[in-house]
């Protein structure tokens, strides 16, 4: 790809696929945790929307944008929450409560922005999306910071190494006396936390909160998540795949974009680069 | 048996219980809301209007512009979402003849997959307007939309204005194979090859979208770093345009949008956006109002009306919707 645009591995152009990327690793190390324990998530493009239009209808409405966040932040945690106890306690399918709490959510963004976009946000809420620290845009701060904080929890507590029993079999982790319900619950509440963080900061890169931001991020996310190397039937997975698979992700689209290719070939260059990836991967696993 | 019985019974009438109290509190909403719409329904007809999405604030105000004129001309009109899915649109179709309103009012989701539900709608003598999109076959009185091909020109038209004539241009296209993306197209790239000077040095999809537009036109930014001009097949992606342009600092890049929404518009205005060709959604769907109670009255109506497109520059008197 350097070879076919000189622009591909420019400073600029490479901080710009990291800018990129940001929203999807949010999504997508939240999405992590929830596939670890065998779960899904499909609620997160929803989640993301009304966090985002909540926070931005504060804004707008006169609130600090500080304060705005947090509230924002805690819509997603309450939404995960909502999420986990119907998985955990509920013991209903992962799948299905989170194919109807999607619709849900975004119902409730439709009623809360009537359909419009909120806009004419503060340039200190906005700094959260288009600032930059140390040469970097503030987003990619955000997302390394998590995938670290992520990385320890899954791999240096005890938090990480039940969540992987949990995913790998569940019975036996209850039988070992692993509260399994409360582990189901905290991975969905992570989720849905960075779906609203990814909502505030898409929100902060617009200027604008979209009713309809985040469709089809779901996908996204779990696409990057499989492209890392994530099982989907849990116990098995890192979290490094997972930024790799996202920045894949990202590189791609950078990369369609830069050559200027034909509108019509992309989701079909897309399509069979990720399944190549995943073919690679797999290989690489059973050798 | 019984016992089944009894529950399906229960459910059945649980489910009617709730479909009326939703019914009902629906009602009494829109009768506070507009008091004289419903009270007072002066012509004593019924139209049914199947918009394709109002998650989405270009439909909105096509929905308000209907509903406001039908609060003035005394007609009822009931408003079904399609969310975007034609599937849903034909069910609300087949419930509107069922409930044998006077005439339909259709925003199709898809062109092709709503034609059997104007069919179904001809075989029950309910005379069918289409708006903003209309189908491929069955029988319709007459569609109302915007001319997208001339709205492409227009936006062609403005750029080579403000270049002069000379330079490169990017053009961000809407979700591919729509007719208002092949149309605005192909006005946009027949008008611009009349300027020889200019160059669309690069036509990327961006899916009406604005969050895809900001991050497509942030990577064309990386690989084209001198253009001078954008089109954007509608507002929504001119404003992530606009971001891209702004995050990358720089200055004198002419954006020409399409819809008219009330941002793009306020850019406009204040210098970021060089023009917007508005359409003018509410004034639309009042037009199919209008329309619709024409044919109903049995009076003639042309088959196509062309819904007005209005240019906004800086200094435009438009007020968006």
């Amino acid at each position: 790809m350097s070879i076919a645009s000189s622009r591909f591995l420019t400073f600029g152009n490479l901080s710009n696929i990291a800018l990129q990327t940001s929203i999807n690793a949010l999504l997508a190390v939240g999405m992590t945790f929830v596939i670890l324990t065998s779960g899904i998530d499909l609620s997160v493009g929803a989640i993301l929307a009304l966090s985002g239009s909540i926070t931005a209808g504060l804004i707008t409405h006169g609130t600090s944008p500080f304060l705005a966040a947090i509230a924002g932040l805690l819509v997603g945690v309450v939404a995960g929450l909502f999420n986990g106890i119907l998985v955990g306690y509920g013991r209903l399918a992962a799948f299905i409560v989170t194919l109807g709490t999607m619709t849900l959510f975004r119902g409730l963004t439709e009623i809360y922005t009537h359909g419009m976009p909120i806009f004419n946000l503060p340039l200190s809420f906005m700094k959260l999306g288009t600032g930059y620290f140390a040469l970097l845009p503030t987003p990619v701060w955000i997302m390394f910071l998590v995938f670290v904080i992520g990385w320890v929890m899954l791999n240096r507590m005890t938090l990480g190494r039940r969540i992987y029993a949990v995913g790998g079999n569940e019975d036996a982790a209850f039988l070992a006396g692993v509260p399994v319900k409360k582990y189901l619950v905290t991975v969905y509440v992570i989720s849905g936390f960075l779906a609203a963080l990814a909502g505030l900061i898409l929100t902060a890169r617009l200027g604008s909160a979209e009713p309809n931001a985040g469709t089809g991020y779901e996908l996204d996310a779990i696409t990057a998540v499989v492209l890392g190397g994530t099982s989907l039937f849990g116990g098995e997975g890192t979290l490094i795949g997972t930024i790799i698979g996202a920045f894949i992700l990202g590189v791609i689209s950078n990369g369609l974009n830069l050559l200027n290719v034909n509108a019509f070939y992309q989701d079909a260059i897309k399509g069979i680069i990720i399944l190549i990836a995943i073919m690679l991967d797999r290989k690489k696993i059973s050798r | 048996m019984k016992k089944q019985m009894g529950t399906l019974a229960l459910a059945g009438i649980l489910s009617a219980g709730l479909l009326a109290g939703c019914g009902s509190q629906q009602n009494s909403s829109t009768q506070t809301a507009k008091d004289t719409s419903t009270q007072t329904s002066k012509s004593g007809k019924t139209i049914g209007f199947v918009v394709s999405t109002l998650n989405n604030p270009f439909f909105v105000a096509m929905r308000d512009g209907a509903q406001a004129e039908a609060t003035k001309l005394g007609v009822k009109l009931l408003v079904e979402d399609g969310n975007n899915d034609p599937s849903s649109q034909l069910n609300q179709i087949q419930n509107l003849i069922q409930q044998k309103v006077d005439a339909i009012i259709l925003n199709p989701a898809s062109s092709q997959a709503l034609s059997s539900a104007v069919q179904m709608a001809n075989q029950a003598k309910i005379p069918v307007i289409t708006l903003d999109r209309s189908v491929d076959s069955g029988k319709v009185a007459t569609f109302i939309a915007s001319d997208n091909i001339k709205a492409g020109k227009m936006a062609a038209d403005q750029l080579i204005q403000a270049l002069k004539g000379k330079g490169s241009v990017v053009e961000l296209q809407g979700v591919i194979g729509t007719s208002a993306e092949r149309d605005r197209e192909k006005g946009f790239d027949e008008e611009i090859a009349t300027a020889s000077g200019i160059k669309v040095v690069a036509k990327q999809p961006a899916d009406f979208d604005r969050t895809k537009a900001l991050n497509v036109m942030q990577n064309i930014l990386q690989a084209n770093p001198n253009i001078k001009g954008v089109f954007a097949q509608n507002d929504e992606m001119a404003l992530g345009s606009l971001k891209a342009i702004q995050a990358a600092n720089k200055k004198g890049i002419a954006i020409v949008g399409i819809d008219g929404e009330k941002e793009a518009i306020n850019n406009v205005q204040n210098g970021s956006m060089l023009a917007d060709i508005a359409q003018q959604p509410s004034q639309e769907g009042a037009l199919g109002v209008d329309n619709a109670l024409k044919v109903i009255e049995g009076k003639s109506v042309p088959s196509t009306i062309a819904s007005p497109l209005q240019l906004v520059v800086k200094g435009t008197q438009f007020s968006g919707f």
